[in-house]
């Protein structure tokens, strides 16, 4: 019966958390460092920091890994999936209903208007949302940051060119060639580095 | 098969996305694009509602192309798929592979990565910027309209900044440019 109550309690502080928060993942986090850690105690403040780490450093949607994350640390896998469904059911139905009617009300003028002015601004979120990731990590002093530097100008390039109607390489395989280029450098440092030794 | 199909291509996005929202974008955009799901305006429109309502983005996404393209059961299928990888790749994180992020080789991977993905979300944003802009590349035709929103729109968000000390929310430059777009392209 416990058990069940504190499912409960997963589930609905999940939707909560997901029905409030706009604007993605990044700007849940400090939700659910209110609700799951200073509120339910359900994670410390060390575990908190672990799992926002994980959350960013893995892929998919950062809310849905800390879901999981939590879920887990609070009562295993049964935790795990209901808290990632407490995260997804509310969006899911807001965005199924307006999936219903959204081609039909774009068929009225203003609406239509509206959503032409909606599209530059998004675009705009975008590139912002594009500078601050470039310059967070090219503010970093510790590592030197010429590689990262150079694999951020090709990812845009290669892209651009793409969108531009010239060479096109799909973003999956950019992702899996930096992240290959990543891992040989590091192979070849280690290496040298045990010989010099 | 459609369902198989809307699976597959958002398993795929969320296995590959890192970064939250803003890295999924250029790749959602990609594959909904060339398997003609959505065209360039209506993923755009979209994005607009998908971030001004609340929820994980790629999650409105993935419901909103699956409902577009098979009804209920495709939003299903669909938000089912982009979740899973993350699902599957954190339990096996927290249960088996404890250390595993930390590691030197790992973080050397992740090093490279984010910067690539910044590289093409900077490309993705200016090529939905110059669509909007310029319609298409191959026969350029300029919206004044287009620029001028773009224009205030990013002096709102400096503004803002320099004002409140801190980033101006998407859905109020979302909710600004509504207004502008009906004032522009009118009623």
């Amino acid at each position: 019966m416990k058990k069940f109550r504190t499912l409960l309690d997963l589930f609905f502080t999940f939707a909560k958390i997901s029905a409030f928060t706009f604007g993605g993942g990044y700007a849940m986090i400090s939700l659910i460092d209110h609700e799951v850690v200073e509120k339910r105690h359900w994670l410390d403040e060390e575990e908190f920091m672990n799992l926002t780490v994980i959350a960013e450093s893995t892929p998919g949607p950062i809310a849905i890994n800390s879901a999981t994350y939590a879920g887990y640390k609070c009562a295993g896998i049964v935790g795990s999936v209901i808290a990632t469904l407490g995260m997804v059911i509310p969006p899911f139905v807001i965005i199924y209903l307006i999936s219903t009617f959204f081609r039909d009300i774009l068929q009225i003028k203003a609406v239509a208007s509206a959503f032409k002015g909606i599209s530059v601004a998004v675009a705009i979120v975008i590139i912002r949302a594009g500078v601050k990731m470039a310059r967070k990590i090219l503010a970093k002093k510790r590592i030197r940051i010429a590689l990262p530097a150079l694999v951020l100008c090709l990812g845009f390039a290669i892209t651009m060119s793409g969108y531009l109607g010239g060479f096109h390489v799909s973003t999956i395989w950019l992702i899996l060639a930096s992240g290959a280029a990543g891992f040989v450098i590091y192979a070849v440092k280690s290496f040298a580095g045990r010989k010099s030794r | 098969m459609i369902f198989l199909e809307l699976f597959l291509a958002f398993f795929k996005i969320g296995l590959f996305t890192f970064g939250g929202a803003y890295g999924a974008i250029p790749i959602i955009r990609e594959t909904v694009l060339t398997k003609g799901w959505l065209t360039e305006g209506m993923f755009s429109y979209f994005l607009g509602v998908a971030e001004s309502t609340p929820g994980p983005i790629m999650v409105n996404l993935a419901t909103y192309v699956g409902s577009d393209q098979a009804g209920i059961a495709g939003s299903a299928v669909a938000t089912l798929g982009v979740i899973l990888p993350s699902f599957i790749i954190i339990l096996l994180i927290v249960s088996l592979l404890r250390s595993f992020i930390e590691k030197d080789s790992v973080q050397a991977v992740l090093n490279l990565i984010k910067p690539c993905i910044a590289g093409v979300i900077l490309a993705a944003g200016t090529s939905m910027l110059l669509t909007n802009l310029i319609e298409s590349v191959k026969s350029p035709d300029f919206s004044y309209q287009g620029a001028i929103i773009g224009a205030i729109v990013v002096g709102v968000s400096i503004f803002y900044k320099k004002v409140r000390k801190k980033e101006s929310s998407p859905i109020l430059l979302i909710v600004f440019a509504a207004v502008l777009g009906i004032i522009f392209y009118g009623y």
